[in-house]
């Protein structure tokens, strides 16, 4: 097994201040739009965007919740590990607002899909986009796009995209891991 | 640890501790589902569920129905006032009956002690048992722990008494076992006719003096005295029964601390307990309801999760 550094902490921090800047441009002051990162691995890149919307481009009133996806996945039952939830904590009302979901890597797809049915517990939003860090190309099983991503790169199916967080790994680095 | 230690829930005694943590923590998650503005995940969409009550049931069947819809399961009921049962059928024969309608998982309450055990060793299905007679019923003691834990936090250290009918009582054998494997002290607590003959070797505590029992312990869970299974007399009359045993608001009020009211139900109201103590905000007899969809949520969907495709 050989890990590559595909991103390290300051193209992080690059991509991450892109990535704010972008969606200010379209949501302007977060008036009717509401973050939403996606468990896991998600929360800790929303909490992120939020920390940086709220405190290098003052927006103020950034609406933040995590979403968990487990109890809407499609391979309940298929895998070899049982699947164990995570906390969802959305308390603010979604119907007409704007979402963006935020992962941190976008693969096959399927999370997503099991993320736009679980938000429909929640209410009809406007609108959803997606924002991811990692978009993983062509390796998508659904037909699934990232509005805002952070680096798109091309690997293979035996390989695996790692992102460090400096909240749960002490440092912002993504890793490309060769089996 | 995310897998349950058993393939079927038909008593705590057959549980790890580990196991009622991994149940809790799934509850605690399908808890924020059921107060969403949709209660319902797809989860168990491709499982079939059979609700087999040979006894009578209002708020287990209604809360089991309940949990199974909303994990988005296939239900069907059955209750044996309306079946062949009547007309001389085995339990095996019926359950095999209901199992070739390609059914996985079977919640079962039977009048006899053991019906679960056995059934599990003679059909191919997974086997919840909602009470063996006066054996076990698992998710009453369940959720009645994870209640205990909701209000104060956690079971372990908590001092508990059962009240009332422990002789015919399968919620109070489950919640002594689901007590001690969380590390709660457990008391008993009525007439000595309905307290079981060998009950110490359970290594729970014995009172035969309520107000004793109510200053020892931290939570009284309130047993209904089970008139349909008594065969003799146990005690001279209700009226009796309920000055000794009865927990009303002055005697909860002249006690050193405020302790938590628990019933399984249903309520005999002026027998065990007086309609203001039910009613009190030292009762917790409605989160005992809410949470026991919950639990057996996590119940179904944590055995579903065993059956491979």
């Amino acid at each position: 097994m050989s890990q590559k550094v595909l991103l390290n902490q300051k193209e992080v921090n690059i991509i991450l201040h892109r990535l704010a800047c972008q969606l200010i441009e379209k949501h302007h002051n977060f008036s009717n739009t509401v973050l939403i990162g996606l468990q896991p691995r998600g929360v800790f890149l929303a909490q992120r965007i939020a920390n940086i919307l709220k405190e290098d481009y003052k927006v103020k009133d950034i609406q933040l919740g995590q979403l968990d996806i487990t109890f809407y996945r499609d391979d309940f039952r298929r895998g070899e590990k049982p699947l164990a939830a995570n906390a969802t904590e959305i308390d603010f009302i979604v119907e007409n607002k704007n979402i963006v979901f935020i992962d941190d890597v976008l693969y096959t797809g399927r999370s997503i899909r099991a993320a736009l049915t679980a938000i429909q517990s929640f209410g009809r939003p406007n609108e959803i986009e997606l924002l991811t860090l990692i978009d993983r190309r062509f390796s998508r099983h659904l037909p699934i796009q990232p509005n805002y991503r952070g680096r798109q790169v091309d690997v293979i199916n035996d390989e695996k995209v790692i992102v460090h967080w400096k909240e749960n790994h002490k440092e912002d680095v993504v890793y490309l891991i060769e089996k | 640890m995310s897998e349950l230690s058993v393939n079927h829930l038909l008593g705590i005694k057959y549980l790890k501790k580990e196991d009622i943590k991994l149940i809790f923590e799934t509850a605690d998650h399908f808890k924020e589902v059921i107060n969403r503005p949709i209660k319902k995940v797809p989860s168990l969409r491709d499982i079939t569920i059979a609700n087999l009550f040979f006894e009578n049931s209002t708020r287990t069947k209604l809360s089991f129905e309940l949990a199974q819809k909303r994990l988005s399961a296939d239900v069907i009921n059955f209750s044996s006032a309306q079946s062949s049962v009547k007309k001389g059928e085995t339990l095996i024969d019926t359950v095999n009956n209901i199992l070739s309608m390609k059914v996985d998982m079977v919640v079962m309450r039977h009048p006899n002690p053991g019906a679960g055990v056995f059934l599990s060793k003679h059909v191919n299905a997974r086997i919840v048992n909602a009470g063996d007679g006066a054996h076990e019923h698992p998710t009453q003691a369940l959720l009645d722990s994870y209640s205990i834990r909701e209000k104060h936090g956690e079971v372990k250290g908590k001092k508990v008494v059962i009240v009332g009918d422990i002789l015919h009582s399968r919620v109070a054998l489950s919640n002594i076992f689901a007590l001690q494997l969380q590390g709660a002290e457990v008391m008993v607590c009525g007439p000595k006719t309905l307290i079981p003959k060998y009950i110490n070797k359970l290594g729970v505590k014995v009172e035969t003096n309520l107000r004793k029992a109510l200053n020892w312990c931290d939570v009284a869970n309130m047993l209904r005295v089970q008139n349909e299974r008594m065969d003799i007399s146990y005690f001279p009359s209700t009226r009796e029964y309920t000055q000794q045993f009865g927990v009303t608001k002055d005697l909860l009020n002249s006690l050193d601390k405020k302790i938590t009211i628990m019933h399984p139900g249903p309520i005999n109201r002026g027998v065990e307990i007086t309609s203001d103590v039910a009613d009190s905000d030292q009762s917790i007899i409605l989160d005992q309801v809410e949470n026991g969809v919950a639990v057996r949520m996590a119940v179904i969907y944590l055995l579903a999760s065993k059956i491979k495709q």
